[in-house]
């Protein structure tokens, strides 16, 4: 590969060298390998059990279909475990957001001793591997007792309640990151001034600073969305009602309904991917720019 | 809590507060103090009640005896009962740190290495990039747990893709049931997810070295090679640190894709798998399973401190 490392000289138009070439091989074939997988489970999704338990997986397909996903769907009562995510994530992203702009709002803005210690407190936490919290939270859970309009099982375990809060506590660490190193690139004179002129500190953040934080804050959303969704470990020590689990959680459970029907269980593992896939197609501007903020700034 | 009952303590100034025009930002009026705080104290309790209590938590429970279902008045402390147990007696420790390191080392060495030449590869003007890049991330928003799942279908003796490309199909390799390789496999699909990631944080940093370095060094006669070891991959040293932390703490909380594989039994052990037993699995050994999560604990904090170190030493500088 010690040839295609060579830069090429600046210009519009380069001739087609061998090097080019090979460099192009070598990416095509290292993308197309890195989709099989995907490929792989989208063509057993759309064959059927007949078809593949005569013939193998690998083999041409007699004919292709949609049946698995309509039975994934319907077997796995994929409506109601996507409500259930749903339910969880809307919330965990809205305020996650929020709590972490006030944050960072107030740590880039004004100055106070503990400014850096508290964006570290957030930042460590955020680092922490879950399980180091998770015995002593679920414990914690099974103690705090809700009434029941806040939670069917009247405490927070159980509860979609309870999932929400430790998504909140634990991904603000990285929002409150992001957008601290974002604000302060805003000019300082900005706020001084709107404070000159009399505007509260709840109006420089929120009808100064938000807007100008927009970007950032798409590229989070857009993060968030797809780290909370893919969560598994949360809900899964922190529901035990296999109803009331969220969609990933719930594969685990699924794959007891299906079976050991690979096309089905293919054709599951595509929807519940399918939203986050559907991000990334649609966004991955920011999906990639958030990621990319979190990490080299600052 | 300390930070948080001295936060609005360092809101206020001294003297008198309404003053204004006085020093930048700290002239605020009794209102503005008072929804700073909560601005500041609100988030900071909630994440303080949720993470750092619970992790201390986990330190304080280590050194007891309880099953976690009876009442904390159940709670019996044996001091360093179960760190002697897990180091010298717990049968499946030793085998789960072994597997956590090899995890460490093999994202360290694969998925870094690949990450780092693609990066490298894509980092020029060349056609079709975008698409190149996009195919390459697409894997890292796939949970684990789904990545697990897809490479089941990679992997399973009963018509796999693996079995069948290596002509393997009469007398399959049961890739991940067998204990001996089921560890690499897995590994192999971890890699495929984390790939796009290392890439990803390599591509934005190349985009961070001064072209002049680069020149520089052409012009003294540097190959790309020699300018690429001995001056970009050096220039990137924050990002070599951002790479490795973020390596640490993946494998540190890896747990989802061995989880539905096969709950991490049988060559699959993580030092996860054997705390979150302890609530959700077969043992209910609160302490034990506590001990263990300590151990993580003071694995990944000196690689937290590390990060925080080579990020926020930057901040005091300005």
């Amino acid at each position: 590969m010690t040839a295609t490392l060579e830069r090429a000289p600046v210009s519009k138009k380069r001739p087609v060298t061998p090097a080019r070439v090979a460099l192009h091989v070598f990416l095509v074939v290292t993308c197309l390998m890195t989709l099989a997988p995907l490929l792989w489970a989208v063509y057993a999704s759309l064959r059927t059990y007949d078809d593949t338990s005569v013939n193998g997986y690998f083999s041409i397909a007699k004919s292709l279909t949609f049946d698995n996903f309509a039975k994934a769907w319907e077997i796995g009562d994929l409506p109601h475990f996507y409500w259930n995510t749903f339910l969880i994530t809307v919330p965990a992203l809205v305020v996650t957001l929020l709590l972490s702009s006030m944050v960072a709002f107030g740590v880039s803005r004004f100055s106070f001793k503990f400014n850096i210690a508290l964006l570290m407190l957030f930042t460590a936490g955020n680092l922490l591997p879950q399980q180091v919290i998770v015995t002593p939270l679920w414990r914690l859970y099974r103690l705090i007792e809700l009434p029941a309009w806040m939670s069917e099982s009247e405490s927070l375990i159980d509860s979609p309640l309870g999932v929400i809060l430790i998504h909140i506590a634990f991904q603000m660490g990285f929002c409150t990151f992001v957008l601290s190193n974002y604000m302060k690139t805003i000019p300082y004179e900005l706020t001084e001034a709107a404070r000159v002129d009399g505007a509260s500190v709840f109006r420089q953040y929120w009808q100064l600073t938000l807007p100008l934080c927009r970007p950032v804050l798409a590229a989070l959303a857009t993060l968030e969305f797809t780290w909370i969704y893919n969560d598994f470990l949360w809900a899964l020590v922190l529901i035990q009602d296999g109803d009331k689990m969220p969609v990933t959680s719930a594969l685990q459970n699924l794959r007891g309904t299906f079976f050991t029907d690979n096309n089905l269980i293919a054709a599951g593992s595509l929807l519940v991917a399918l939203p986050t896939l559907v991000v990334f197609f649609v966004l991955q501007r920011q999906f990639v720019g958030g990621l990319t903020l979190g990490s080299t700034k600052g | 809590m300390t930070a948080v009952q001295e936060k609005p303590k360092a809101v206020v100034p001294a003297g008198p507060p309404p003053r204004r025009r006085g020093k930048r930002a700290t002239a605020l009026a009794g209102t503005d103090k008072l929804v700073l705080a909560l601005m500041l104290g609100i988030p900071t309790v909630v994440h303080l009640l949720f993470v750092w209590i619970p992790t201390l938590g986990s330190v304080a429970l280590s050194f007891s005896r309880w099953n976690g279902i009876g009442g904390l008045e159940d709670i019996e402390w044996i001091g360093v009962g179960n760190y002697v147990e897990i180091f010298t007696e717990y049968p499946r420790f030793w085998p789960a740190v072994q597997h956590n390191l090899i995890w460490l080392l093999f994202l360290l060495i694969v998925p870094t290495s690949a990450g780092l030449l693609l990066a490298v590869l894509l980092d020029r003007e060349i056609r079709f990039s975008r698409i190149y890049q996009s195919a390459l991330y697409l894997p890292m928003v796939l949970s684990l747990a789904l990545v697990g799942f897809i490479w089941q279908l990679i992997y399973t003796p009963d018509g796999g893709l693996l079995n069948s490309v290596l002509g393997l199909g009469d007398d399959p390799v049961d890739w991940i049931g067998d204990s001996d390789i089921n560890l690499y496999a897995v590994l192999v699909a971890a890699a495929w997810r984390h790939t796009g990631y290392i890439m990803l944080l390599y591509l934005a940093g190349l985009k961070s070295v001064d072209p002049a370095l680069k020149e520089a060094a052409a012009l003294d006669g540097a190959s790309s090679a020699q300018t690429f070891f001995r001056v970009t991959f050096p220039v990137m040293k924050p990002v070599n640190i951002v790479v490795l932390v973020v390596t640490v703490i993946e494998a540190l909380r890896a747990f989802d894709i061995v989880y539905v594989i096969n709950k991490g039994r049988n060559g699959l052990e993580l030092l996860s798998v054997l705390v979150t037993d302890n609530i959700i699995g077969e043992a209910s050994r609160i302490g034990r399973g506590s001990a263990v999560a300590v151990v993580l604990l003071t694995i990944s904090l000196g690689f937290i401190i590390t990060y925080l170190y080579q990020v926020f030493s930057k901040e005091n500088r300005t």
